[in-house]
């Protein structure tokens, strides 16, 4: 339940791989804390650079020492702004049949209705990368799975199209490929007969970017999307959540997502 | 005793060579794939050795990618795509569909059928938002 049990966990995953990243990860993390610190002389005056640390080198595995989530300030979507759907679209190359029952949606926006005061809030829902993902718990095959550093994601390559996930999941986030595509993004491989949902732009992420919704969003000027490490206290998406009210959609549940929202 | 051993062998190897070159017109009817050639000097590997494992390096590098979020580019599938893309006339990167394409003129020779591009981009430069050009700065020092 607690997030130093995840840790633990995701510690012994990373330690079934070869031995040398330890050596790896241990020379990088003492050269980058020599470099930190060197840094942080040279400004001098207590400045520190909040996403010095950003970028993991390209061959160095995902660790648990980050989890990625995303805070979104409902109260600051602009109204029928739909800017962070399209631009996943776009980035992920999803496109539409004209069948919106079944048209791949990695994001879709929500509105909500308080019956008693006619309050309406619209909010945009994605796959919430759960620290417990039902997804990941109902997979046969072990296509869905959570990466060590937060990120729900389906190894399409093991994905038999079962979709048992897709009934597993509260907040309704994956969807289906039913028909058969071409001219996919290069690095977002997408294909009939697999399930699939928002990756957090892992592509992205991986380089030290953020995701196209949250690009898009702060383009647009509203910034009600922020991304960031959870874990990571000094990041700006740990301070907002640390000091200001932020709720989980279906909390009950347990599941602990990463997705985070305000003004709901 | 011996010695004559080694002439019949060699005897035998002569007239084997002579019946080879014989009928090399023949084998040159035999059609083999023509494989286009990558960008750059060689292969990320020797060119033997990727004939036979490419696939063994395609599968680990897979692993790693999608589970550990290794991006190195030395085994990386989009790698093989940007190195290996064939231009058809109008300059053009060729998809799986078109026989010019790499793996295809190769795959197609050896009746191996492979799923790769139901889900992946066969050809390079489909990227709308250009991240195969971003990739280079981000990965260049590894």
């Amino acid at each position: 339940m607690s997030q130093t049990d995840d840790h633990t966990n995701n510690d012994q995953v990373d330690n079934g791989h070869v031995n040398n990243d330890h050596v790896n990860n241990y020379r990088r993390k003492f050269l980058g804390q020599l470099a930190a610190v060197t840094a942080t002389g040279a400004l001098g005056s207590g400045l520190v650079l909040n996403n010095f640390a950003q970028a993991r080198p390209a061959d160095e595995a995902v660790s648990s020492n980050v989890r990625y989530g995303l805070l979104i300030d409902t109260s600051k979507c602009g109204n029928g702004c739909d800017a962070c759907v399209k631009a996943c679209n776009d980035e992920n190359g999803l496109q539409g049949f004209d069948r919106p029952e079944t048209d791949a949606q990695w994001i879709r926006t929500v509105k909500l209705r308080d019956k008693s005061t006619n309050r309406t809030v619209s909010l945009p829902m994605m796959c919430q990368h759960c620290e417990f993902p039902p997804c990941v718990d109902v997979c046969p095959t072990g296509a869905s799975f959570k990466r060590a550093d937060g990120i729900v994601l389906v190894d399409k390559h093991l994905c038999i199209g079962c979709r048992y996930c897709m009934m597993a999941c509260p907040y309704k986030a994956r969807s289906f490929i039913h028909e058969e595509l071409t001219g996919q993004v290069q690095g977002i491989p997408r294909g009939k007969g697999t399930v699939e949902s928002c990756t957090l732009c892992v592509h992205r992420v991986d380089k030290g970017e953020t995701p196209a919704c949250v690009e898009a969003c702060a383009k647009d000027g509203h910034k009600a999307l922020i991304f960031g490490d959870l874990k990571d206290a000094s990041s700006e998406i740990a301070l907002r959540i640390s000091k200001e009210a932020s709720m989980q959609v279906r909390g009950d549940l347990k599941l602990n997502p990463g997705v985070r929202y305000q003004g709901i | 005793m011996q010695s004559t051993f080694i002439t019949n062998i060699t005897g035998i190897r002569t007239a084997l060579l002579s019946l080879m070159l014989f009928c090399l017109p023949a084998f040159a009817g035999v059609p083999t794939p023509d494989i286009p050639k990558g960008k750059g000097d060689k292969c990320v590997e020797e060119t033997d050795f990727m004939r036979k494992n490419h696939m063994e390096l395609i599968l680990h590098q897979r692993d790693e990618t999608v589970h550990r979020g290794i991006r190195t580019k030395k085994h990386s599938f989009k790698e093989c795509i940007n190195c290996h893309a064939v231009k058809d006339d109008d300059n053009v990167p060729v998809d799986f569909k078109n026989p010019k394409h790499f793996c295809n003129s190769c795959h197609t020779f050896a009746a191996v059928k492979i799923d790769c591009f139901e889900c992946h981009a066969s050809r390079p430069g489909n990227d709308k938002r250009g991240h195969g050009k971003t990739n280079d700065s981000a990965m260049s020092k590894h």
